[in-house]
């Protein structure tokens, strides 16, 4: 048994561009161009990265949402992305996702008893009192009252619906979760609750997480390993802790410089991005970032630099910044 | 201080049933020149609904109810905005007041080429303009923005660029007719960090260079802090703070805007557990007539349940709407 | 946009308020009440009608309207105001009957086009678009030319002409509601297929589904009178609207009140179950509502 719960190996995803006339494939979007990260047990890992950076399809594809083109997923010792789906559907109960949006991830019908039995009932063969005694533990962790159970998505608040929302899926009791921008559809004032519950769930349950987020604040409050992402690949991968204090990424650096800092007075030291993100169809040759990187020399436009450790983490780049 | 623009008392109301909700409550504000007034708040609390008063543009069946808004044209005629007739109203829009939406992949025209509709921004204020007199506006305005391959991008279809490079063209468009007045509603939102950097230090550079005033909608704190120099703070459908930015950030006053502060910044500490306002954000219209975050307030008691605070003047400059801060509550 | 999902919802989960809002709808209310006047009269034809549909009276042809035969008689003599009220019962069986086959088998194809994409789904259309493709009136005459003129028969042609609006219907909804985010979160908690289609999909594709259901209603009562005008319909001497009128047509001009009254009922008709159609679709689309 690995000290590991997950180890992602080389991960791919690639999406088919269709075009012409018979609508054949003329080229792929490469969504995550092999990414490969490990997890521990009860740890919270992150994948922080702007839109388009893949973080979201790798957590997709982990979790078999989306299935990958290539590479492994080794979940508990067996490898996910080989598994039938059928297999994965069963696996399901250990392993689940929570949606960015809960205003449209809950079905507009179904009240909340039949959102939180459904996956009980799919998953196991309970008495009915049993679930009853699964559903009101859950809600009572939610901070819900047995009184809203018969009530509908529509009559809550969007922090309301997201905390049905995690409650839906953690109630099958998983081990592992991927939680997909959790609370950035969620008002200002709300977010903090809904990472308080997280958090507290998170260490109730013993789980451990893949929390993608585009919200650097929110990533460093919540992770204790962070990968930065970009253009579907990882830049820089660590403790959270180090690569905020010391971003060793010409990219990482960037991304950090460029939250806003709630001091008007103090602004920031800038490392301003020329340009825009690249077409994942038709990614720069060598190093993805090298077309907005400012240390970028022919080295980094000829060849991809490997994900290797470095400063006591792995980090992709031909010039990591020094000291 | 001379002023662009100065609200006065605005109420905006909808239309629910036969009944008349109220979801805009005495606002009152002032833009002064080139300077930016950042409006923060929440989902429902009104900041939206203010900007599209402000140009006539409220959807059915909201409608102001009351207050005025006098604009200073660049004529220096000084007009209420929300009773100016339509037709006068249309060589405003666009003109002297410009306004930047949310997402700019549904504010441009997907079947339009950004020439076109460039074109038709410049003709409709200067019809007599020449075509080639048009392209020169056009391409310095393109390059104003700091958009690479300024006669490329004229060229191209709205989908045929990233939301950063629409976003800085929908600028670009709104700063074309020189206005006085520039309406952001949240106009980052949609974007990544890093180009919300760009865009930001473009709208402040662009304050000076143009001599234009903004409004910055949004309900990042941290936007505020880059681009405002005054700022109110929206909470259920009226102010509940006002001051100046620096004043704002390091003294707030307001439970409410102390609470998000601190949840922010507990955010960046190390403690495993965050500062949260406890309760829900008060759907739009369905207020309580005392004070409207009570509910929601630690230092809730006796008269925050059964009396409305009044917007007042807490340290100089600086307005607040709270009990714990008006001299009414020695009196 | 918080307060607009939340009517949203408020729509999808409580059907017991389709109703009163349909009847809060002046247009809605017209329509119900046309429909259900045209109900009634059909279902209490044997007690409304004040004579026997089929039988010939030589002594009173071509009477106008009068307190006796209150729509007159036709060129038989026979009183068209019961010819109208057996007619109504016609419209709506062939009607309800059409529309029920070519929704149930509409249905099916839709959802397993929507469901199961590629192959599957590009046969389906590739049928459905073949179909569609014929004017539907010339369509449902060749094919009660081919199966011979009755009442059943024109019910299928009715039917199999009303298939392909069904199918794109459904199938349009079934992948509008396949995109949303929690049947991606029903597939992520681990439901089967089965499952999906049943409790999460069928139910929120049902709305649209219910709106084409009353439109086509009207539709295919119209080709029943349109088919039975051109003979090839409802055979005499069943009470048709579509066969009065084209019995009517000879003497158009001697007695009028045979081609108005018909073409009355007709209108009133087609006329309710669109407006209701319209006022069904106004409340169960809330983009309209705000």
């Amino acid at each position: 048994m690995s000290e590991y719960l997950l180890d992602v190996r080389n991960l791919k995803t690639y999406f088919p561009i269709k075009g012409g006339l018979m609508r054949r494939t003329i080229g792929h979007v490469h969504a995550v161009e092999d990414v490969s990260f490990k997890l521990k047990p009860r740890q919270v890992f992150a994948l922080v990265g702007e839109s388009g950076c893949g973080k979201s399809t790798t957590g997709k594809s982990i979790l078999r949402l989306i299935d990958p083109t290539a590479g492994q997923v080794i979940f508990d010792g067996q490898d996910i992305a080989a598994l039938p789906q059928e297999e994965v559907r069963l696996l399901r109960r250990d392993m689940q996702f929570i949606f960015q949006n809960p205003y449209s991830s809950l079905n507009p019908r179904m009240n909340v008893w039949q959102l939180l039995s459904e996956p009980l009932k799919t998953h196991f063969n309970l008495p009915e009192w049993e679930m009853h005694k699964r559903v009101e533990a859950m809600l009572d962790k939610i901070g819900f009252t047995p009184d809203q159970l018969h009530r509908y998505p529509h009559q809550f608040s969007g922090g309301q619906k997201q905390r049905i929302s995690i409650a839906r899926a953690l109630i099958t009791g998983p081990r592992f979760v991927v939680a997909d921008e959790p609370v950035s559809a969620l008002d200002v004032s709300i977010q903090a609750q809904i990472l308080n519950l997280l958090v507290q769930l998170q260490q109730d349950m013993a789980l451990s997480m893949v929390f993608i987020s585009h919200d650097l604040n929110v990533v460093r409050f919540i992770s204790s390993e962070v990968a930065v992402m970009y253009l579907g690949s990882i830049m820089e991968t660590g403790p959270t802790q180090d690569i905020y204090a010391q971003p060793r990424h010409p990219y990482s650096r960037a991304l950090l410089s460029a939250v806003p800092s709630l001091d008007p007075q103090r602004k920031k030291v800038r490392h301003a991005l020329q340009g825009e993100v690249p077409n994942p169809a038709n990614p720069p040759t060598g190093c993805p970032f090298h077309p907005r990187c400012a240390y970028a020399t022919d080295l980094c436009r000829r060849q991809r630099p490997a994900l290797t450790e470095q400063f006591g983490r792995m980090l992709a780049c031909h010039h990591p910044l020094e000291d | 201080m001379e002023h662009v623009l100065e609200i006065t008392d605005l109420k905006i109301s909808t239309l629910r049933g036969k009944e008349t909700v109220p979801l805009l409550d005495k606002v009152s504000l002032k833009v002064g020149r080139q300077q930016c007034l950042g409006i923060v708040g929440e989902s429902g609390c009104g900041k939206s609904i203010t900007a599209s008063a402000l140009l006539q543009l409220l959807p059915y069946p909201l409608s102001v109810t009351g207050g005025s808004a006098f604009f200073t044209a660049s004529s220096q005629a000084r007009m209420d905005l929300l009773t100016l007739p339509p037709k006068l109203m249309r060589g405003i829009r666009g003109r002297e007041i410009a306004m930047i939406f949310q997402e700019p992949m549904t504010s441009l025209d997907p079947i339009f080429t950004i020439q076109q509709q460039m074109f038709e921004a410049l003709h409709f204020h200067y019809p007599h303009m020449t075509h080639a007199d048009r392209m020169d506006k056009s391409l310095s305005m393109l390059r104003k923005v700091n958009i690479p391959r300024p006669e490329q991008t004229l060229a191209s279809y709205p989908h045929q660029l990233s939301g950063g490079q629409l976003q800085r063209i929908m600028i670009a468009i709104a700063l074309m007719n020189n206005p006085r007045l520039l309406i952001a509603d949240e106009p980052t939102t949609a974007l990544d960090v890093t180009i919300q950097m760009q865009i930001l230090e473009l709208m402040n550079e662009l304050k000076e260079t143009n001599d234009a005033s903004v409004i910055m909608i949004t309900h990042d704190l941290g936007v505020i802090a880059e681009t405002s120099q005054h700022v109110a703070v929206f909470y259920a459908g009226h102010i509940v703070e006002e001051a100046p930015v620096n004043e704002l950030f390091h003294h707030p006053q307001h439970p409410y805007t102390k609470g998000l502060l601190q949840s922010i910044s507990s955010l960046t500490g190390d403690s495993r557990q965050l500062y949260a306002i406890p309760g829900i954000v008060p759907p739009g219209g369905s207020w309580a007539a005392h004070c409207r975050f009570a509910a929601r307030c630690s230092h809730a008691s006796g008269r925050c349940l059964t009396d409305m605070p009044a917007l007042t003047e807490a340290a100089p400059g600086h307005f607040c709407r709270c009990f714990l801060h008006s001299q009414e509550v020695e009196a | 946009m918080t307060s607009k999902e939340h009517i949203i919802g408020r729509r999808l989960s409580r059907g017991d308020g389709l109703l009163k809002q349909l009847w809060q709808d002046p247009l809605g209310r017209a329509g119900f009440l046309g429909i259900a006047l045209i109900i009634l009269l059909a279902v209490f034809a044997p007690l409304i009608a004040r004579y026997d549909v089929a039988q010939i009276n030589a002594r009173s042809r071509l009477a106008a309207p009068s307190i006796t035969y209150w729509f007159g008689t036709d060129n038989f003599g026979r009183d068209i105001f019961s010819r109208i009220i057996y007619g109504a019962r016609v419209s709506l069986i062939v009607g309800l009957v059409s529309v029920g086959i070519a929704a149930g088998i509409g249905y099916l194809f839709g959802l397993a086009a929507g469901y199961f994409e590629g192959r599957v789904e590009s046969a389906i259309m590739m049928l459905m678009d073949i179909i569609f493709a014929f004017p539907s009136i010339l369509l449902a005459l060749l094919i009660v030319a081919v199966l011979g003129t009755s009442v059943v028969n024109t019910m299928i042609a009715i039917g199999i002409v009303n298939i392909p609006v069904f199918a794109r219907t459904v199938r349009a909804s079934v992948k509008a509601v396949k995109g949303t985010d929690y049947i991606a979160n029903a597939r992520s908690v681990g439901l089967k297929n089965g499952a999906i289609l049943l409790r999460h999909i069928t139910p929120n594709a049902l709305a649209p589904f219910t709106v084409q259901a009353t439109l086509a209603l009207s539709g295919a009562i119209l080709t029943e009178a349109t088919m039975s005008f051109l003979g090839l319909g409802i055979q005499p001497p069943s009470p048709s609207w579509g066969s009065m009128l084209s019995e009517a047509r000879t003497y158009m001009e001697i007695a009028p009140w045979m081609v108005v009254f018909p073409a009355l009922f007709i209108i009133l008709t087609i006329l309710s179950f669109n407006i209701l159609g319209d006022a069904l679709r106004d409340a169960l689309d809330p983009k309209l509502k705000l």
